[in-house]
């Protein structure tokens, strides 16, 4: 089936979508936008998290079919954020990327959270990234950067 | 395979009644695991969140109509107060992104036992609302549930919304699980007071082959409260109800946990949630 999804600003249209196929497949491997990871496929890991109609969700669990007509936002489209630039230079900063297969989606779920909660406590962090997993630093120095970026955010 | 894609509901309806081999699809979170491995290749999908008018909630005189695409994020966002009960489990179902995108009505449509949203809507007394071509029924959840992962809705039917009063009194949902988040229960509870009906409502979550309700529970404790005085417990009540509870369970051994294990947190959870209600009941 046809696909038309506005991605990152862009309307996008693609062919031959398999009907049961997941928006994260149509994004990596018919879009070519990579940074949305592919891991668990159930929703476990958070790798694969994009803004769908400006909601958090991972693309691995939307049919391709359902994001037709809406509006997709991926790690990508945040490259010129400010918000999203304040915490790459943070998760840099803080160590909070070591292998880095679980930065992308980190960095749209905590892009996430301080959009609509600029200052969050630790709870808050916590929380918002619950649905990401890291398996390479043990989350200690992801906190820290949602931490720092959030004070330089807010200023 | 088929990608189905009402915009209305009527249509929705009618697509069904033609492809009644259709998988409907909400929030896809239980859906698209199956697809993604391999474990279900229906002949078709029928997704439902194209029907803009599902993703709505409404007070309709005493009762609240949750729509169908409603998801738990929502309920936690807009009906903790309505709805304490479902709101508390619902922010216990998965991560951000689970509860952005699963809807209650999803859940029930899945039919697990272990599905979060099920003990509290059984506790609140909700039903569901389902409609086909022929027409449209109410369910009480009570009887929603068939087997494991199975319901009572015909082929051609579609959930359309689930109908529950809002909470007259306290609500607590309690959870088992191994981390706080995306965690299938080991087992679960929810209770609700009704002090206008004197009565308490209990689900039992993931301890039998589908959620349930402690019958036997909800007789014994509702008379012995003191709803007119909000007397404290008295003595023995809470233990007592606790192992009713437990008693209502049939769990079995399983991945997560042993089922002497769920009948014992049962007891203590049913426990836990009559003191932290009455507790709250007490308070006024």
């Amino acid at each position: 089936m046809r696909v038309s999804v506005t991605v990152n600003g862009t309307q996008r249209q693609v062919d031959d979508v398999w009907e049961g196929e997941s928006l994260l497949y149509v994004l990596r491997e018919r879009m070519g936008l990579p940074g949305s990871k592919n891991a668990c496929e159930q929703g476990e890991c958070g790798s694969c998290t994009v803004y769908l109609d400006g909601v958090s969700v991972c693309a691995c669990l939307v049919a391709a079919g359902q994001a037709a007509g809406r509006d997709v936002r991926t790690v990508e489209g945040l490259a010129a954020d400010d918000g999203a630039h304040a915490l790459r230079e943070a998760f840099v900063e803080a160590g909070a990327v070591q292998c880095g297969f679980c930065t992308p989606g980190l960095i749209v779920a905590a892009h996430d959270l301080l959009e609509r909660v600029p200052r969050p406590d630790d709870a808050e962090i916590r929380e918002a990234l619950a649905g990401n997993l890291c398996r390479c630093t043990g989350y200690e120095q992801i906190l820290d950067a949602v931490r720092r970026a959030a004070e330089r955010t807010v200023g | 395979m088929e990608f189905l894609r009402p915009r209305t509901w009527n249509e929705a309806v009618a697509v069904k009644a033609a492809h009644p081999e259709a998988l409907a699809l909400a929030g896809g979170t239980d859906v698209m695991v199956e697809l993604n491995f391999d474990r279900t290749r229906p002949a078709s999908l029928l997704d439902l969140t194209g029907v803009d008018d599902l993703a709505h909630w409404a007070l309709d005189g005493d009762v609240l109509r949750l729509g169908a695409g409603v998801t738990y994020s929502r309920v936690v966002d807009e009906l903790g107060f309505a709805l304490p009960g479902l709101a508390t489990a619902s922010r216990t179902v998965g991560s951000p992104q689970i509860r952005n995108r699963g809807t209650i009505a999803g859940n029930l449509g899945s039919a697990s036992p272990a599905g979060d949203a099920h003990p509290a809507l059984l506790a609140a007394g909700a039903e569901v609302e389902v409609e086909s071509v022929r027409g449209v029924r109410h369910v009480p959840v009570a009887e929603f549930f068939a087997g494991p992962k199975r319901h009572v809705l015909e082929p051609d039917e579609l959930i359309k919304a689930i109908l529950v009063r809002p909470a007259s009194g306290p609500q607590e949902f309690a959870k088992i699980g191994t981390r706080n988040a995306m965690v299938i229960a080991v087992c679960s509870f929810g209770l609700a007071l009704h002090p206008h009906a004197r009565r308490v409502g209990t689900g039992i979550g993931s301890a039998a082959a589908t959620p349930r309700r402690a019958l036997d529970a909800e007789r014994f404790v509702s008379e012995e409260l003191d709803w007119q005085g909000r007397g404290p417990l008295p003595d023995g009540v809470a233990r007592r109800f606790g192992e009713l509870v437990a008693h209502a369970a049939e769990p079995i051994d399983d991945g997560r946990g042993t089922a002497r294990y769920r009948v014992h947190a049962l007891a203590v959870m049913a426990r836990r949630t009559l003191g932290w209600a009455w507790a709250a009941y007490r308070k006024g």
